[in-house]
């Protein structure tokens, strides 16, 4: 067990921390637009931190970068797809949360 | 760090299963797709996790078009929940 395995292995726990959250959010919040942001910001964060412990034990340069084109990809499309889809909820008319929850 | 990772890669799988609940119950059609977004995130992570262990790196690749085809998904899917863009956006016809 060197520091690197530690410092990977703690990346990759909060990564998983991060992607709970982000589920929970789907599942918990009110309305699509909350439901939207939680996935696209909490989401990718939890995978950046996957790539970031990943990253640190790839062995090899080529390895690391590939990662973090994937997580930069990913972000990329989150950013203009959580725009697009909370449009196209607007479009249908899909109204927001008016801020007491029943039940 | 195998198991770690293996452990991390099935934590993830689970949490996509828990996703499903919100197509089940979801009021709105975009509710309901608002998961395959999160497929996406969560699938790719998954994937590279995977992708470090042992001879699998081409998972990592996979990751990749995952992660290029995600917006053609939700592109299609926009354009079939709002229909076609209205007459004052569309091209003139040439004659």
């Amino acid at each position: 067990m060197t520091v690197l395995n530690v410092l990977s292995a703690l990346f990759l726990l909060a990564g998983a921390g991060f992607c709970l959250a982000g589920t929970v959010g789907v599942l918990r919040f009110p309305d699509v637009y909350c439901r939207l942001h939680a996935l696209t910001k909490v989401d990718n964060l939890g995978l950046g931190l996957v790539v970031v412990g990943l990253s640190l034990e790839a062995g090899s340069w080529a390895t690391a970068l590939k990662l973090f084109l994937v997580w930069f990809l990913v972000l990329i499309s989150s950013a203009f797809t959580c725009q697009l889809i909370a449009r196209a909820a607007l479009r249908r008319g899909v109204g927001a949360w008016g801020g007491s929850r029943e039940s | 760090m195998h198991e770690l990772r293996t452990g991390v890669a099935f934590f993830l799988f689970l949490t996509l299963l828990a996703g499903l609940v919100r197509v089940i119950r979801g009021p709105t059609l975009t509710d309901r797709f608002i998961v395959a977004q999160l497929f996406g995130t969560t699938g790719v992570g998954v994937l590279v996790l995977l992708a470090a262990d042992g001879d699998r790196g081409a998972l990592r690749d996979v990751a990749l078009i995952f992660a290029l085809l995600a917006p053609v998904t939700v592109v299609a899917f926009v354009r079939f929940a709002i229909g076609d863009p209205p007459e004052a956006s569309r091209e003139e016809p040439r004659r």
